[in-house]
């Protein structure tokens, strides 16, 4: 299987087996970003379900389309997305965070199969990425680079150097995903860097970037601007500004006064998988 | 505000006029002071044209900084191969990254303070973290422009020495550039080289001396003193070896280009030898560099000699002219000359 499209499963039942596989592992360590992670489970679910080019047994395989995760504390939720995949075993849920694991809490390239860089330190992937998609252009691959970079991410000035560079070298295989949910470690990305829903795409436009805003948590909306980024004819970069909900999915986390870092107590990782288990789509 | 222990002269006080100093410009790009000998121009450049020809996976990225790290000649020879990044030293050494990651084999160059201090991040995170084969390599290291701290990558080795995974080169001129320049594209990892760019001086040849990446060698023998020396400081001590060879002291110099990993075997054998006053020479900080990792090896190693350092104060240094502050700072042959004289009769 090249591209995991082909499958009658519904996307909106990907997104909710990548929130199930998330809020597990949290529940193993007893805590992790899983705010980010639902919130974050439906434009992996369109990533990996509806646009990425792979093969999930072969997760070099030179043809794949690259996701880069520059947010290194995202790994949660990607390995949850992995999981799904195929990419990754089920069974390593079990072994979230652990000594010797292949999933630790930040991600890293050498760690785990299908992740392609080593992020955390943020303000990095967008450039790799850029490096990545001129390589690819020399190789005359198809491939498409993605880059999954959180709003927090916008105030690293290297950020922008790579928007710039991408620009100038017509980068039209390159696809930055901006996860919005307006919350860094300190507070709302809004008060921190005076952007936000309605500001931020121009603000790429007027880089030389194909740029849209969706809600992120519309699995038909984030399908379609992934199409229309994917099958743009002009030579330019492309990104999708995602604005999503922190904890999507689980409404009485949803509901908490919203952090960066969703405090989980013991029980309520039960409760939470509960009330997913009622609302599994079909 | 200047504090009391810099030497910086505050800018209140009058300085000597620069007729009083001898007049002498304060180029950026100062070419090394070729002291009579025959140079060769951008054996950098034209070393990296003559691997391409055979090595596909090659390319040359800059940050707006080609014409000045002799990049421009590989950009001449292969256009559709050389990369301009724009003045954006994150980008260049991330977009590196990204290249090594699909397979190419990326020179990066900028100068020295720039990868060092700017980049740094992008450089440890992108690049060493996944040991990527990416070569970066830096004109104006340590004092070699008279631009003031701006431009002064006087702590160049000691950061990237810090880092896990990089190699780290401070070749001595235009014959060794040439060398190390193909002997990296083979490492199969990381490589921080520092480069003497423009005309070049050629030294080593005359010494039949071949660069071999972490090796060390001498380039004369000497029973008084044991010079161990990187870069063009290399230069400097086989000048001031000749010169107190006329005072009747017998100098050796070992030049030892690959400060990390450093050939801490023939170093210390060296050392071990005894009966010689061993003398680091370096362009760069006394702290952090070779010195300092000479240092550590002798003592980690139990080779108990003396031990004196030629570096740059660990200070930000004056503007002003090249050879003006090679003396002022004690890079001159004249003042190693002096200074082993000092130290014999201690």
């Amino acid at each position: 299987m090249e591209h995991a499209a082909v499958s009658n499963v519904s996307l909106a039942r990907r997104a909710w087996s990548i929130r199930r596989n998330a809020l597990r592992m949290g529940e193993v360590q007893g805590q992790g970003y899983i705010g980010q992670a639902l919130g974050a489970a439906d434009v992996l679910a369109v990533s990996y379900f509806h646009a990425l080019r792979y093969r999930p047994g072969e997760p070099d395989w030179e043809g794949r389309d690259r996701f880069l995760l520059s947010i290194g504390h995202y790994a949660i939720a990607l390995y949850a997305a992995l999981i799904e995949a195929g990419i990754l075993p089920e069974d390593e849920i079990e072994t979230y965070g652990m000594d010797d694991s292949r999933l630790p809490m930040s991600g890293m390239a050498a760690y785990t199969p299908g992740m392609e860089i080593t992020g955390g330190s943020l303000g990095h992937g967008l450039g790799i990425a850029v490096g990545m998609a001129l390589g690819l252009k020399r190789k005359k691959s198809d491939a498409f680079v993605y880059n999954m970079l959180s709003d927090g991410e916008l105030g690293e000035g290297s950020t922008w150097e790579a928007v710039m560079g991408a620009a100038a070298w017509k980068l039209d295989n390159l696809i930055a995903i901006v996860d919005f949910n307006n919350q860094q470690a300190d507070g709302p990305t809004m008060d921190a860097l005076a952007t936000g829903p309605g500001t931020e795409a121009a603000k790429w436009q007027a880089f030389g970037w194909h740029a849209e805003e969706v809600d992120g948590n519309d699995i038909s909306a984030v399908v379609a601007a992934f199409d229309r980024a994917r099958n743009l004819a002009d030579p330019r970069p492309r990104a999708i500004i995602c604005n999503t909900r922190m904890c999507k999915g689980v409404p009485f986390l949803e509901e908490r006064e919203i952090t960066h870092f969703v405090r989980v107590e013991p029980e309520e990782w039960a409760k939470a998988l509960a009330h997913l288990d009622q609302e599994m789509p079909a | 505000m200047i504090g009391p222990n810099s030497r910086r002269t505050p800018a209140h006080i009058a300085r000597p006029r620069p007729a009083e100093r001898g007049a002498r410009t304060s180029a950026m790009i100062a070419s090394l002071d070729a002291e009579g000998r025959d140079t060769i121009a951008a054996p950098f450049g034209h070393a990296l044209v003559d691997l391409a020809k055979t090595r596909d996976d090659i390319v040359g990225l800059t940050a707006d900084l080609s014409k000045y790290t002799d990049l421009h000649v590989f950009a001449q020879a292969y256009p559709d191969r050389f990369y301009q990044m724009g003045m954006a030293e994150a980008l260049l050494m991330s977009a590196a990254a990204g290249m090594a990651r699909e397979g190419f084999t990326p020179f990066a160059t900028t100068y020295a303070v720039f990868a060092s201090r700017r980049a740094y991040d992008f450089i440890v995170m992108a690049i060493a973290e996944e040991n990527l084969p990416v070569k970066i390599v830096c004109a104006l290291p340590g004092l070699t422009t008279g631009y003031g701290p701006s431009h002064q990558a006087t702590e160049d080795l000691a950061i990237m020495r810090g880092m896990p995974n990089m190699t780290v080169l401070d070749p001595c001129d235009a014959v060794e550039t040439d060398q190390a320049t193909r002997a990296i594209a083979d490492h199969p990892g990381p490589v921080y080289m520092r480069l003497l760019r423009g005309k070049v001086p050629d030294v080593l040849g005359e010494y039949g001396y071949r660069f071999e990446l972490g090796r060390a060698k001498e380039i004369r023998g000497g029973s008084d003193v044991l010079f161990i020396s990187s870069g063009f400081m290399t230069m400097r001590c086989l000048d001031a070896a000749a010169a107190l060879e006329k005072d009747g002291i017998s100098c050796a110099v070992l030049h030892s280009p690959t400060i990390k990993p450093l050939d801490e075997a023939t170093i210390c054998a060296e050392a071990a030898k005894g009966g010689r006053l061993v003398v680091t020479a370096e362009n760069h900080s006394i702290t952090g560099g070779l010195g300092e990792a000479v240092a550590g090896a002798l003592a980690r190693n139990q080779v108990h000699v003396p031990f004196r350092q030629v570096a740059l104060p660990d200070e930000f240094l004056d503007a002003g002219a090249l050879p003006s502050l090679h003396e002022q700072y004690g890079l001159s042959v004249a003042s190693i000359t002096a200074r082993v004289k000092d130290w014999l009769n201690d």
